[in-house]
């Protein structure tokens, strides 16, 4: 029971991306980031009509996401969803499409 | 600062001993999927990519190819084809190393871990997961067992589909196409409302004396209703005539006659939209249904409430509140299984807040759509998803850009399912 602790502190996401190098765990980031998948691809590769957020630096995510949820930036869809996420939540979201490789197969 | 120190000595140890047990027991476990559709498929994908393939995967699936239900209304309106919604299962074979077996389940022995397939082959697995969708219940409406080729669902998108778009395409300038809609639960909410728009399309332009009978069992609209509404006023003046509270008890397949409560109603075309009830190879882990129809799960891992090591989620689930059964959350619920089993088979807890996302593009014409979006996150006393209040909603207005974000969706959640 030691193991369970630590690794609830983990998921909060303190220390996620130390946890993916160690490769066990899954990276809080990497399965919050996977709920975009269906408009934005898988790890924000998109097939096309949505934007790529693969590659997209953390600090230009972030600041979209949160004029989105503070509804400053006009969207359709966005500014729904990026209410029901939390501000750090959002932080692991943008770290881990940032640390993705721009795609260039599509 | 000599707190934090200590915990990341924690967390040292932490990750070495989870490394050791990855070694252990998760490395060459096997995990079987049942069933390739929006749930099952994602989750077979995403078991290997977290596992940096390190787990083995296979997909047990009765169908040769994915065959989408999302996009399927297009295709009953005339306005997309059948190979615009047909996909295969190479992505997952080539890309993920999944074996995928095109076979069916017989039987399934949850305490030797050990399912059986029609062939005759028999699997062993460390952690099973279960993603058939629906079956359907006909056998609740007199007369309509045996009988879909006379009065289609075409609630499983394939043959179904083609067959409904040949009947409308088949009916007078003047006909009545019912569709009758079941009480919720059932799969995929605006789903009836979408198709009856896109039916309502295709007649106003080749049948514009033609009328859309809307029977429905339940007391309302299920979803999007004022949209729905605005759209029916709007584009398609009077063609669609909606009737709640229309139970139908049963059918006459020769006459297409649709019997309900209060009155018969004879149509050109019929569709019966049936009861639904979790896929029927559920049946086969011996878990008790609620309401002798859905699983029911602990959401935190997606494990059956009352079968170990057996994981079921998608349309079969008993959903969490305001949870729809709808192809998104299945592909969303696909990555918190695949999670949680990737740990559970390394005797790691799964992630205790887990978060989902739904949205659920319906066209009202099959140049305009709107959507109705929602996220869901784990709360711990309730120990269920519940929905993050003051998030998500419906479209202001249907729109042609809301059409080509439904695209948009399409196309990316096929790949992220599939490729
Ligand atoms: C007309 C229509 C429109 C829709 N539109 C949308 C939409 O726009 N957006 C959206 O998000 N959702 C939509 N949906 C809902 C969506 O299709 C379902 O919610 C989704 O398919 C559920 O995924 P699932 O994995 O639970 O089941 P499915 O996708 O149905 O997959 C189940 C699979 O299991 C296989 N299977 C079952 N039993 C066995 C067995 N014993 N052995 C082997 N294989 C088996 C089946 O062949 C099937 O391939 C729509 C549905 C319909 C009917």
């Amino acid at each position: 029971m030691k193991l369970i602790r630590p690794l609830i502190f983990l998921w909060l996401g303190t220390m996620a991306p130390a946890i993916h190098a160690g490769g066990m765990a899954i990276d809080a980031g990497r399965t919050l980031a996977a709920t975009c998948a269906n408009c934005h691809g898988t790890d924000g590769h998109s097939v096309g009509g949505t934007e790529s957020l693969a590659g997209v630096p953390r600090d230009t995510l972030l600041r979209k996401l949160a004029a989105f949820s503070r509804g400053e930036k006009p969207a359709t869809i966005m500014h729904q969803i990026a209410k029901g996420y939390t501000p750090e939540q959002l932080t692991l979201i943008a770290e881990h499409f940032a640390a993705q490789r721009t795609h260039t197969g599509h | 600062m000599t707190n934090r120190r200590h915990f990341l000595a924690a967390m040292g140890a932490a990750a070495l001993a989870g490394c050791a047990q990855l070694g252990k027991s998760a490395r060459n476990a096997h995990v079987v999927v049942v069933g390739g559709g929006f749930g099952g498929a994602a989750a077979a994908k995403y078991l290997r990519l977290w596992s940096d393939g390190r787990v083995r995967v296979t997909l047990v699936e009765r169908n040769a190819q994915f065959i989408s239900c999302p996009m399927s209304n297009l295709v009953i309106g005339g306005a997309q084809t059948m190979a615009h919604i047909t996909h295969d299962y190479s992505g997952l074979r080539d890309h993920h190393g999944v074996r995928v077996i095109q076979d069916t389940v017989t039987a399934i022995d949850p305490s030797a871990r050990e399912l059986r397939l029609a062939s005759g082959e028999r699997l062993h697995y460390d952690r099973l997961l279960l993603s058939p969708g629906i079956d359907f219940m006909p056998e609740s409406i007199e007369g309509l067992a045996g009988h879909e080729d006379e009065i289609p669902h075409a609630w499983k998108a394939g043959p179904q589909t083609a067959l409904l778009h040949r009947q409308l395409a088949a009916m007078p300038d003047g006909g009545v196409f019912a569709i009758h809609i079941p009480k919720a639960p059932f799969r995929c909410p605006p789903g009836p409302y979408e198709r009856a728009s896109l039916v309502a399309d295709y007649c106003r332009r080749h049948k514009p004396r033609a009328k859309v009978l809307v029977l429905d069992a339940n007391a309302d609209i299920q979803s999007k209703k004022g949209l729905f509404l605005a759209a029916w006023g709007d584009r398609y003046q009077g063609m669609i005539e909606y009737r709640p509270n229309n139970q139908l008890l049963g059918v006459d397949a020769r006459t297409r006659t649709a019997k309900l409560e209060f009155n018969d109603v004879k149509a050109d075309v019929l569709n019966v939209i049936p009861p639904q009830r979790a896929g029927k190879v559920v049946d086969l882990i011996g878990s008790r249904l609620v309401n002798d129809r859905w699983v029911s799960v602990d959401w935190l891992s997606t494990e059956v409430s009352d079968v170990p090591n057996v994981h079921v989620i998608g349309d079969a689930t008993l959903s969490a509140p305001r949870m729809p059964k709808s192809g998104t959350m299945a592909n969303q619920q696909a990555k918190v299984a695949a999670a949680a089993i990737l740990h559970l088979l390394a005797d790691l807890p799964p992630n205790p807040s887990p978060v989902v996302m739904n949205t659920c593009y319906s066209y009202v014409g099959s140049d305009s759509a709107m959507h109705v979006a929602s996220v869901h996150r784990f709360d711990t006393a309730e120990h269920t998803f519940l929905p993050v209040e003051g998030a998500g909603g419906l479209s202001a207005v249907a729109s042609p850009a809301e059409a080509t974000a439904a695209q948009a969706w399409a196309h990316n959640i096929w790949a992220d399912t599939l490729n």
